[in-house]
């Protein structure tokens, strides 16, 4: 364990256990003591520490935040992140602060050292709180009979989108809001929720109307998790009864189903450049699958309930496994295109040493490689 | 002779000693216990010591047998002193007497084990519960059905037939809870013919929902049994072998009392086989060394699993853990999900 962890997928699961998948070497491992774990540290909540992708933050339901380094391959840091009812209903990094929101509406950003943290009353019943990739001082919240609102975390008095519902129905009757989860579109200022009674809605706080600008219905069960394709064209969503759709942003229609789900997704999370998409619920299965043909790429069976899930942003999933330095000088000079990524490459490549004193990856992996190369070129 | 030697023994062990023996060894008795009590002793002091001695060192066979039951005698006089003591002591405290400890067993002292289930059913299967269980039906159940529930509830042990008077499931589970039921078990009719079994466990799920065929009421059975009596049966479950088929299975576990009364020489049985579940209701016989007589008591019935919901039942909003898809998942005759 003393070389760096480098897992694809992290799945923090109900019974408080955090979990690594190597897809390529087709490995997992649990990397919590699973003697010291009890239910009530159920992982409600993940995300990346630093955008290098090298730190996991855990948010537990007894109310801690677990920092997990990849590179020293152990558990460095314990922040005590109690306050408000419920448990950790997103979680967020920026500038070395730790963003929380918990279940009853308490956002708060704990600045490291400093004892007095910003709070913010967001409203009851959070769902889900999703901080903004682009704009790191962004965060969206929404939940039941919460109606999304974006917030600015350097003006926190009031929100700087707070939406609309919808008319009253054909009866004149008010129509429920129930937002289970949410994200913001890239190159855009549009947001996409989907709720608990089915509808996936398109919110544009850039332009004067506070209501949706897109409506999309699927299915007639509860829609449990969502995220954007790297395109940011479609969004994929998952029900309560297993059936993940990608649903296309422009006209509302489903594009295509992903079949193999046999229970409630928690967490989908759509990879940042391949057109891959990982998912996770209570059918205990990770599963990836190909967004472009629908093929059920990888099926990993993890034991306990999974609550959320963290996919890597790097590509090149073979190659980090079993290149040489040598070859790696031979690629750099007749590839130009790589030169744009230097600093990230001499940080690969000094990882890469690291990992050839190992022996080489075993069996041959069946990851669309060859597609995803050629797009890198055409794109450049 | 006899005697200076077992006083010799005194001295190295006090406590055993019984009291008013007084001897001529008594002065090395006490020596010792000032040589320890007081740091450094002196040479002369060392000297005076009498040689330390125990059972074991007596090399004459037959002596060493003699003091030995000797030793054993006086321990078990003291033990049972201690134990008369303590019990008179008890009934002079009366109410206020500190509860008795607790035996310490090889099965209490049991090592940690990290890979315990802590599911839903852990606290049954800790014997922390003991299952009560509510059996009712969908709104207006016709004969046969209502047949069944009774027949269901003269097998499943502390159940309690309730009429659903129209009442939505969604009601009857707080209140179920604030009367501790540990189960709660809907069938559905259709058509005069039981269709549908709803086993929710209470109170924070699961639920499953299945298919219920092949209903046999006890009345239609052949070459069936007398009635059944009101001992605990025994439950067996057959083949039930996946994540999900442990998951249901110790749900139909938990729906009977731990201990078997095994004089009833009842058996429920939950068989899997290509994911059908048959129940069957025996009693048993040995008639000889080996052979065994069975004969069946009904009902039976045949269950099909169609979903697992996490939580207690909740169709609209509840998250499912399972659920079966028929066109997606039956692709193989030779998968099985349970």
């Amino acid at each position: 364990m003393a070389a760096p962890v480098r897992n694809h997928v992290w799945v923090g699961t109900e019974t408080g256990i955090l979990k690594g998948i190597n897809l390529v070497k087709k490995q997992a491992a649990n990397y919590t003591d699973v003697s010291s774990v009890t239910r009530d540290q159920e992982v409600n909540a993940m995300c990346w520490g630093d955008p290098q992708e090298s730190e996991i933050l855990m948010g537990c339901k007894d109310g801690t935040v677990k920092v997990y380094s990849a590179e020293k391959s152990k558990f460095t840091e314990f922040h005590d992140c109690r306050g408000g009812e419920g448990v950790f209903r997103g979680l967020g990094v920026v500038d070395n602060a730790i963003i929380t929101c918990v279940e009853s509406g308490l956002l708060k950003v704990w600045q490291e050292g400093a004892s007095d943290s910003l709070e913010l009353q967001v409203g009851a019943g959070v769902q889900k709180m999703r901080h903004c990739d682009a704009h790191r001082q962004k965060v969206g919240t929404g939940g039941k009979e919460n109606d999304l609102k974006i917030w600015d975390l350097q003006k926190p008095e009031e929100p700087i989108f707070r939406a609309k519902n919808l008319r009253n129905d054909w009866l004149d009757l008010r129509v429920p809001v129930w937002i289970r989860d949410l994200d913001f579109i890239p190159d855009s200022d549009k947001i996409v929720t989907c709720t608990s009674y089915h509808q996936i809605r398109v919110y544009d706080p850039s332009s004067p109307q506070r209501r949706p600008v897109l409506e999309a219905m699927y299915g007639e069960d509860p829609l449990t998790a969502l995220s954007i394709t790297p395109d940011g064209r479609s969004v994929v969503v998952g029900n309560s009864h297993g059936n993940i759709a990608v649903i296309d942003l422009r006209k509302g229609s489903v594009l295509c189903t992903l079949k193999g789900c046999a229970g409630s997704p928690r967490s989908i999370q759509c990879h940042k450049s391949m057109p891959l998409v990982a998912s996770c619920g209570l059918d205990r299965f990770l599963r990836v699958h190909h967004l472009n043909d629908k093929e059920l790429l990888h099926k990993v069976y993890l034991k306990s309930r999974l609550n959320s899930l963290l996919l890597t942003s790097r590509d090149k999933w073979e190659e980090e496994e079993r290149v040489a330095p040598v070859d790696q000088d031979v690629k750099d000079e007749e590839d130009e295109v790589w030169d744009g990524m230097e600093t990230v490459e001499e940080k690969t490549a000094t990882k890469r040493q690291a990992v050839t004193r190992e022996p080489d990856a075993d069996g041959v992996v069946k990851v669309p490689s060859s597609k995803k190369q050629k797009k890198k070129k055409k794109v450049a | 002779m006899p005697h200076i030697i077992y006083s010799a023994w005194g001295s190295t062990c006090p406590a055993a000693r019984p009291p008013g023996s007084v001897n001529n060894s008594c002065k090395y008795s006490d020596a010792p216990a000032e040589g320890h009590g007081a740091p450094g002793p002196s040479l002369e002091q060392d000297v005076l010591l009498p040689p330390t001695f125990s059972v074991s060192e007596i090399k004459n066979k037959q002596r060493h047998h003699y003091m030995f039951l000797k030793l054993k005698q006086d321990r078990r006089r003291e033990k049972l002193a201690l134990k008369k003591k303590r019990k008179k002591e008890r009934v002079a405290l009366g109410d206020k007497a500190p509860p008795k400890p607790v035996p310490k067993t090889i099965e209490n002292q049991r090592e940690h084990d990290e890979t315990t289930e802590t599911d839903e059913f852990a606290p049954y299967f800790n014997k922390q519960t003991t299952p009560k269980i509510l059996i009712t039906t969908s709104d207006r159940p016709r004969g046969r059905t209502v047949k069944f529930t009774e027949q269901l509830s003269s097998i499943i042990p502390n159940s309690q037939v309730y009429y659903r008077r129209g009442l939505a499931l969604k009601k009857i589970i707080p209140q179920c809870i604030a009367r501790d039921f540990t189960d709660l078990i809907v069938l559905n009719e259709d058509r005069k013919v039981p269709n549908g079994l709803i086993l929710s466990h209470l109170p924070d799920g699961p639920t499953a929902h299945f298919k219920m065929s092949n209903v046999r009421l006890r009345k239609e059975m052949k070459r069936k049994g007398k009635d059944p009596t009101e001992h605990q049966p025994e439950v067996i479950l057959n083949n039930f072998t996946t994540r999900l088929g442990h998951s249901i299975g110790r749900m139909f576990a938990s729906l009977v009392p731990h201990e078997p009364q095994f004089t009833g020489r009842q058996v429920a049985t939950f068989h899997n086989q290509w994911d059908y579940i048959f129940f069957r209701f025996h009693r048993y016989l040995f008639k000889s060394e080996k052979r065994v007589g069975i004969q069946e008591l009904g009902p039976r019935f045949t269950l099909k699993l169609r979903s697992l919901q996490k939580g207690t039942f909740d169709s609209k909003y509840g998250e499912y853990e399972w659920v079966h898809k028929r066109h997606e998942m039956d692709t193989s005759r030779r998968k099985f999900h349970l």
